[in-house]
């Protein structure tokens, strides 16, 4: 069961860097970070039962380094989307030289 | 291993997988969201199955149910439910990048994957306590990385306030 979780979890982690690539919508990128995120826990998880507990120890210290991350990400999403009117990433240029 | 286990274990998986494509190609956010709430779950599924039943269950709390919330409260405080007049995915070159650049990391991932793996430690017996191996370590070898989380998220409450403030 070991690979096969290695495996979904290689196949997430691709499908989150693929939406993170091909998407505009600032929230959906973010979203894909957290799928990114979920992907590694899952190898963390599978992994820990070869090599003792400390991986399920890392996959908490994970999620809340995650959950801090959506926190501060969303406030940043709402203030810019309080400057400019829109999340997409197109029209978010004004650090553009 | 029995058939039933791993008749699941692929099911949940498969689930997962085809929920996180369905998550990527949705033009609109709310159904994005809930597809990746769908993902979500499936994770936890196998998460239990792999004999880690805390962080499955922390999984569906704290994942499912409070991040992807504020998503999707964000999503809706927003009012972005309809799919926007601007192209959200972006144009065939970009696509193509995305497809190369993760066609080479699941052939790195694969590369990877191919090393002997070591054997299985034996799983714990089926009414053994759950959280106790996790809080052992946790609160004596991680004490410090976990006083350091507390701080931290002492600072993203501060940071998601003074940031989503009208005004200071």
């Amino acid at each position: 069961m070991i690979v096969e979780s290695l495996f979904f979890s290689a196949v997430l982690f691709t499908i989150g860097v693929v939406g993170v690539l091909t998407r505009r919508n600032a929230i959906i990128i973010f979203m894909c970070v957290e799928l990114m995120l979920n992907a590694v826990n899952l190898s963390f998880v599978a992994l820990s039962r070869l090599y003792g507990m400390t991986g399920q120890v890392f996959v908490i210290f994970v999620m809340t380094v995650a959950a801090a991350e959506a926190a501060v990400g969303l406030a940043i999403i709402i203030s810019i989307f309080r400057h400019q009117q829109t999340v997409n990433l197109q029209n978010i240029n004004i650090l553009k030289g | 291993m029995n058939f039933f286990y791993q008749f699941f274990f692929y099911l949940f998986g498969l689930i997962a997988i085809a929920s996180a494509v369905t998550f990527v190609t949705r033009k609109s956010p709310v159904a994005a969201a809930l597809w990746l709430v769908n993902t979500m779950f499936s994770l936890a599924v196998l998460y239990i199955m792999l004999d880690a039943q805390f962080i499955g269950i922390i999984q569906i709390l704290v994942y499912a149910g409070a991040i992807m919330v504020v998503f999707l409260f964000v999503v809706m405080l927003l009012n972005l439910g309809h799919p926007s007049e601007v192209a959200d995915i972006k144009g065939l070159g970009a696509r193509l990048v995305a497809g190369a650049a993760g066609l080479a990391l699941l052939a790195e991932l694969a590369v990877i994957g191919r090393q002997q793996l070591p054997e299985l430690i034996p799983a714990p017996p089926l009414h053994a306590n759950v959280v106790n191996p996790i809080a052992a370590p946790l609160f004596n070898e991680y004490l410090l990385a976990f006083e350091v989380t507390s701080v931290l998220l002492l600072a993203a409450i501060v940071g998601a306030v003074v940031l989503a403030k009208r005004r200071v």
